[in-house]
C-alpha cells in the first residue's frame, strides 16, 4: 500500500476502535439496507472524522466490516480527495481555488494562511497529503469549488465555512483556531 | 454562513428562498409547520399519483441542476406498478463553479427538500430515497439529517406516513469531494459504495437502470423544493410565472466583478442579462468595464461583451422575425442562452471585468477541469491534463506560436468522444475562450 503512509506511532488504528464510533457505524450500516458496499463512503467519512486520516489496518478493518475486499475500500481512498492516508493538520484550511474565488483573491489568501501557518506555499497544491506546519497544528491546500461564489474568497476551517475572507484577516482566524 | 437578508430586489420573486432568507426563521420542524409546511404532502397524499406527475408536467418545471431537463417529463418514465423496487435520490452534491444556493436551502429550510422528496416518492412509488450531500457542507449534512428525524417522528417520513398507508425513509448520504458525482449516474455509483465513473447511456439511463440497477429518480435540492412549491401555488400559476416551456422561479447566482454578488430567485425569462448584472447585481465595480460573461455555471461558453446575436424574436405584427439582439439584452432563460450558443445551466453567473486576463481565467478553470477528471475516458482524462499543462506554460510566458491551435485541437477532440458530458464541459472554455478572445491567446511567432 502507500510506501509514504506516515507511522502512526507505530499503532495500527484498527486496535484503537472507541465503542461510540463503533455504534455510529453500526447505525449507518443500516441506512442502506440493500448494499452493504453502499456504506464505505459513510464508514470512511467516520473512520477519517475519528483518527484524522484512514491507515492500512481502516482499509482492512472497514473492508472486513462490509464483507469486501480491502481493494474495494482503497480505490475509494485513493479515488475521492477527501480522504486521507497520512494526518492533515489538527486545524485543516481548505481554501477554494476555482475562478470565482480567485478573482476574489483566493491565491493571495492561501499564501497568507500558509504564511501565517509557518507552511511553504511552494508545496504541492493537491494530493493527498497536504503541507503541514511542523507543530502538526495547521494544515493548508487549496480545495476545488466550494460553492460559495458570492462571498469569495472562501476557506473550510475545519467545519466551519469562512467568507470574504482577507489576506489581512487571515493571522487573526489562524489565532481563533490555536 | 453569510445571511444576505436584503429585502427582495423588484426583479425577485422568492418561492423556494422565501423561508431561508426570512429573518427569525429557524430550520426546525416546529417552525416550518407553523408556516404551513408539510400542507402540500397532506394533498398530494390525497391526489392519485398520475395526478401528481401531471401537475409537475403541467407546471412545466425544469431540473435546475444544470441540464434542465423537464422535470414532469422524467418522473413519467418511472413505471408505478412494475413490480421493481424505486428510488430517488436528491442531487446535493453542487460543484459546478459558480453555483452556489444548495446550502442556502439545506441550512435554512431543509424540510422544504423533504417535503418536496416526499411527494416525489408517493408519486413515483419510491420507499426509499437518498439524499447525497457533497462532504464540504458538514453542517448542511447534519442539520438535514436533524430534519429528517423531525420528520420521521412527526410521522411525515418513515412508516404510513400522515396515516396514507405509504412508507418511505430518506437518509442522508456524504459525498468525498469529487465534482464528478454531481453526474447523476456517477452519483449512482458514488452512492453503491464505488469509485464514481459515470455510467454509458445507454442502457443506464437511471429511469431504467439506476440505483442497484432499479429505476430511480435523480434531482437537483432546488427542483424538490419546487414540487413542493407546485402544490402550493398550483400548476397554472406556478407555470404562468416563468416562459412558454419554463416554468416558475429560478435561483441565479451571480459572482466575480459585480457589486452585489449574490443567489437571486427570479422567474425564468424573467430578467435579461444586463438587468441581472446592472440593475439586480448593482452593476460592476467603480471604474470598471464589463469584458465577459459565464452565464450558466463554468462549464457554460464564455459571452463577450458588445457581442450581438442573431435571434428569433416576435415582430410588431406577432410573426417571428429575425434580430440583431445585443449580449446585455439578452433574456436568462434556456430557450434564449442556448440560441446565443452558451446554455443556462445551473444558473451560475460568473462575471468579468476588463481588469481580467482570459488567458489567466481559462488556465484556472483548465486547472479545475484537470483535478476533477475521474480519468475513465481516454480523450477526458489525458486531454484535460494537456489542456491544463499547455496554459499553465503560456501563463508563465512559456508558449509558442501553435499553441492556440493545439489547444482547439485537443479540446475538439474530447467533446463527444466521453461517456459522461465532462468532456463536453471541460472542451466548452477551451473553445469557447480562444473563439471569443483570440488575441488573448495568440503567442509571439518563436
Amino acid at each position: 500500500m502507500d510506501k509514504h503512509a506516515a507511522p502512526s506511532n507505530g499503532s495500527r488504528q484498527a486496535d484503537q476502535i472507541p465503542t461510540d464510533l463503533l455504534t455510529k457505524i453500526d447505525e449507518a450500516v443500516t441506512h442502506y439496507p440493500v448494499s452493504k458496499r453502499s456504506a464505505s463512503l459513510p464508514l470512511l467519512h467516520l473512520w477519517q472524522n475519528h483518527f484524522g486520516f484512514v491507515d492500512d489496518s481502516g482499509i482492512n478493518w472497514i473492508a472486513n466490516r462490509l464483507e469486501l475486499q480491502p481493494i474495494n475500500i482503497l480505490e475509494l481512498v485513493t479515488f475521492y480527495p477527501w480522504f486521507r492516508q497520512q494526518a492533515a493538520g489538527k486545524v485543516c484550511i481548505r481554501v477554494c481555488r476555482t475562478l470565482p474565488c480567485a478573482l476574489a483573491g483566493s491565491y493571495e489568501v492561501r499564501d497568507a494562511f500558509c504564511k501565517a501557518a509557518g507552511i511553504d506555499p511552494n508545496a504541492p497544491p493537491h494530493g493527498h497529503s497536504p503541507p503541514v506546519s511542523a507543530d502538526g497544528k495547521f494544515s493548508v491546500e487549496f480545495v476545488e469549488c466550494l460553492a460559495s461564489c458570492g462571498s469569495a474568497p472562501v476557506a473550510l476551517v475545519n467545519d466551519d465555512l469562512l467568507e470574504d475572507i482577507t489576506p489581512e484577516g487571515t493571522a487573526v482566524i489562524l489565532s481563533q483556531y490555536n | 454562513m453569510k445571511s444576505l437578508l436584503l429585502p427582495p430586489h423588484p426583479k425577485e420573486r422568492r418561492i423556494v428562498f422565501k423561508n431561508a432568507w426570512t429573518q427569525g426563521y429557524t430550520p426546525d420542524i416546529d417552525c416550518y409547520v407553523k408556516n404551513g409546511g408539510y400542507a402540500e404532502l397532506k394533498k398530494a397524499l390525497s391526489m392519485k399519483p398520475e395526478e401528481i406527475i401531471d401537475e409537475v408536467k403541467k407546471a412545466n418545471l425544469r431540473g435546475r441542476g444544470g441540464a434542465g431537463f423537464p422535470c414532469g417529463v422524467k418522473w413519467g418514465f418511472i413505471r408505478r406498478d412494475d413490480g421493481k423496487p424505486h428510488y430517488i435520490t436528491c442531487n446535493g452534491d453542487e460543484s459546478e463553479p459558480g453555483t452556489f444556493k444548495d446550502r442556502y436551502i439545506l441550512h435554512n429550510d431543509p424540510h422544504q427538500l423533504i417535503e418536496g422528496m416526499a411527494i416525489a416518492a408517493f408519486a413515483l412509488n419510491v420507499n426509499l430515497a437518498y439524499i447525497y450531500i457533497r462532504c464540504e457542507f458538514p453542517k448542511a449534512a447534519a442539520i438535514v439529517a436533524k430534519a429528517i428525524e423531525e420528520a420521521k417522528a412527526k410521522g411525515f417520513l418513515g412508516k404510513n406516513i400522515c396515516g396514507s398507508g405509504f412508507d418511505v425513509d430518506i437518509y442522508v448520504h456524504q459525498g468525498a469531494g469529487a465534482y464528478i458525482c454531481g453526474e447523476e449516474t456517477s452519483l449512482i455509483e458514488s452512492l453503491e459504495g464505488k469509485r464514481p465513473y459515470p455510467r454509458i447511456k445507454p442502457p443506464y439511463f437511471p429511469a431504467v437502470l439506476g440505483l442497484y440497477m432499479s429505476p430511480t429518480i435523480v434531482n437537483n435540492v432546488e427542483t424538490f423544493c419546487h414540487v413542493k412549491q407546485i402544490f402550493k401555488i398550483g400548476s397554472d400559476e406556478y407555470a404562468k410565472m416563468g416562459t412558454p416551456g419554463d416554468g416558475g422561479t429560478r435561483v441565479m447566482c451571480v459572482s466575480g466583478d459585480v457589486m452585489r454578488p449574490g443567489p437571486y430567485e427570479i422567474p425564468a425569462g424573467g430578467v435579461t442579462l444586463g438587468e441581472l448584472i446592472n440593475d439586480v447585481c448593482g452593476g460592476m465595480k467603480p471604474g470598471r468595464k464589463l469584458k465577459a460573461i459565464i452565464p450558466g455555471g463554468s462549464s457554460s461558453k464564455i459571452l463577450r461583451a458588445g457581442e450581438t446575436f442573431k435571434m428569433k424574436v416576435k415582430g410588431p405584427d406577432g410573426e417571428m422575425i429575425e434580430k440583431e439582439v445585443p449580449l446585455l439584452d439578452l433574456v436568462m432563460d434556456s430557450s434564449t442562452l442556448a440560441a446565443a450558443g452558451s446554455m443556462m445551466g445551473s444558473g451560475g453567473v460568473i462575471v468579468m471585468d476588463d481588469s481580467r486576463n482570459m488567458l489567466w481565467a481559462l488556465n484556472n478553470l483548465n486547472t479545475f477541469y484537470a483535478h476533477e477528471s475521474c480519468g475513465q475516458c481516454t480523450p477526458c482524462r489525458e486531454g484535460v491534463l494537456w489542456i491544463d499543462k499547455m496554459t499553465t506554460r503560456m501563463v508563465n510566458g512559456e508558449g509558442i506560436a501553435q499553441d492556440p491551435a493545439t489547444l482547439k485541437n485537443v479540446a475538439d477532440n474530447i467533446a463527444g468522444r466521453t461517456v459522461c458530458a465532462f468532456g463536453e464541459a471541460a472542451s466548452w472554455p477551451v473553445q469557447s475562450f480562444l473563439e471569443k478572445f483570440p488575441e488573448e491567446f495568440q503567442v509571439a511567432s518563436n
